[in-house]
């Protein structure tokens, strides 16, 4: 029988806010994360703006004899990881390691490091680059940071779906645990890619927006006026727990995750299928896995990116997989005021999927002032909404033709 | 003048509070619980310091600190 999983711990480290409950109230606030950059100079860059998080909200986190030799990335990492197994009361001494895993999600992994040592190389050559340059940069590297922290002793491993990667880690743990090979697995995800090398690449794709004498609007999701996303940083993580291994310990339940699925395109690169195929078929998989139809769905928190495609294709996603409850459910996206935290984003929207859960309010898409025509559903737009949530989806749409959904529901015996 | 250059690149490159005593007799690896990534990383600042080269097969000979300084010292002459 497939054992049930809950969501028994949160930490966060966003631009709009660190730890759970800054985050959860930026969001019901409309708090805007989006300025110009400040880590580089972007003087020959088209693009000047970004989500960073500030430094100074979380660099007393972390002590530098553990950070020195961890990328942004990784640091966001761990910082989250604290904050949910805080959160989650858990005790450390009393689990049983094995049965404590680490699955996450990054898409770019070490980007900050890795350029600073190819400049390293370039201008003094190979033998200068540093030997933590290998073990900071990989992707991999802060699960594997995690599982030292944590004595954490199970699966550990980590996905890379550009933009869906903690959506299908949350899934892959989900799974884990519902399987029985692991008791908790914590999961989510971490990006650090407002670097100057990353910001001239996403550029050069017109992926992202130009807004730049108007940064706080950038992000505007659905909106007849967006033109690209806005690239953002951050991390997430949530421990997922066996039911009755959280009942026994007395856990905090923030919500039950119901279902996963998970599809790709096979059509291109970065554009998505021109019906929004795989992201309905990971819907609907999600659903049926949750044992529940599209009708019982009261939020879904959409990847909504603010590009043209995005946001059209997913509303048609939507549609077709709801038909006509699409325009009776809520669909936000709250990229409208983090910014695309890319690996990060999955689990960072998964927190507020629950947190809609869990409080029954619906954080708002910002900056939809005036929808796209094609893009013709109840957006939340401006303006946070209190509803009650049963069930609700969090969706990933990554390049490569990655689509991921997540599916969470209130808690009940 | 060189062991306390020493002693500070080390401080920095492994960020050691104050507190953590560095002395001519402290090893790296058996005292200061370095691995081997951080042994190399902080033998190339040493070598950027001081604008030497130390060869791998220089670098087994140093049993603490002091030696290094003293390598330091032999090739400054």
């Amino acid at each position: 029988m497939k054992r049930r999983v809950v969501v028994t711990g949160l930490g966060c480290v966003t631009p709009v806010g660190v730890g759970w409950k800054d985050y959860w109230d930026a969001l019901l606030s409309g708090k805007n994360g989006i300025g110009l950059i400040t880590h580089f100079d972007t003087t020959e860059f088209p693009v000047k703006i970004a989500g960073e998080v500030d430094d100074s909200t979380f660099s007393d986190l972390i002590e530098k004899k553990d950070s020195r030799r961890m990328s942004r990335f990784t640091q966001f990492a761990i910082i989250s990881s604290k904050m949910a197994v805080e959160d989650s009361g858990l005790d450390l001494e009393k689990i049983d390691p094995e049965r404590f895993g680490v699955i996450m999600g990054s898409g770019i992994g070490g980007m900050d490091t890795l350029e600073e040592q190819h400049r390293v190389m370039l201008e003094r050559g190979p033998k200068r680059v540093s030997p933590n340059f290998i073990p900071m940069m990989i992707s991999n590297i802060a699960a594997g940071q995690i599982s030292m922290m944590l004595n954490a002793k199970g699966p550990n491993f980590t996905t890379v779906t550009a933009c869906a990667s903690s959506t299908n880690a949350i899934g892959e743990a989900f799974r884990t645990v519902a399987r029985g090979d692991a008791d908790i697995v914590i999961s989510g995800g971490a990006e650090a890619a407002i670097t100057p090398l990353s910001i001239a690449g996403f550029s050069s794709m017109k992926a992202l927006s130009t807004r730049n004498d108007d940064p706080e609007r950038a992000s505007r999701p659905f909106d007849k006026d967006r033109d690209g996303f806005v690239m953002g940083e951050g991390g997430a993580m949530l421990i997922m727990e066996e039911l009755e291994h959280a009942l026994a310990r007395g856990a905090k339940i923030y919500a039950e995750m119901v279902g996963f699925g998970a599809a790709s395109d096979a059509y291109h690169i970065t554009a998505p299928h021109p019906e929004g195929k795989g992201a309905q078929k990971a819907m609907e998989l999600a659903i049926k896995d949750a044992g529940i139809t599209p009708d019982d769905v009261d939020y879904i928190n959409a990847h909504g990116t603010s590009t043209y495609y995005n946001d059209m294709l997913e509303t048609l996603a939507i549609n077709n997989t709801f038909k006509d409850h699409a325009k009776k459910l809520c669909v936000s996206s709250t990229k409208s005021m983090t910014g695309h935290l890319l690996g990060a984003a999955g689990a960072a929207e998964a927190i507020a999927a629950i947190l809609a859960i869990y409080d029954d309010k619906v954080p708002p898409t910002m900056n939809c002032f005036d929808p796209d025509e094609k893009c013709d559903l109840d957006y939340v737009p401006l303006k946070f909404k209190e509803k009650k949530v049963k069930y609700a989806l969090s969706n990933s749409l990554g390049f490569g033709g990655h689509n991921a959904t997540i599916a969470f529901g209130k808690y009940h015996k | 003048m060189y062991f306390e250059k020493i002693v500070e690149i080390i401080r920095d490159q492994l960020g050691l509070e104050e507190d953590v005593k560095i002395e001519k007799e402290t090893s790296l690896m058996k005292d200061l619980e370095v691995d081997s990534l951080d042994a190399v990383e902080v033998i190339m600042k040493i070598e950027d310091e001081f604008d030497i080269e130390i060869p791998d097969e220089d670098i087994n000979t140093f049993k603490n600190l002091g030696d290094i300084a003293d390598y330091v010292g032999n090739k400054k002459g």
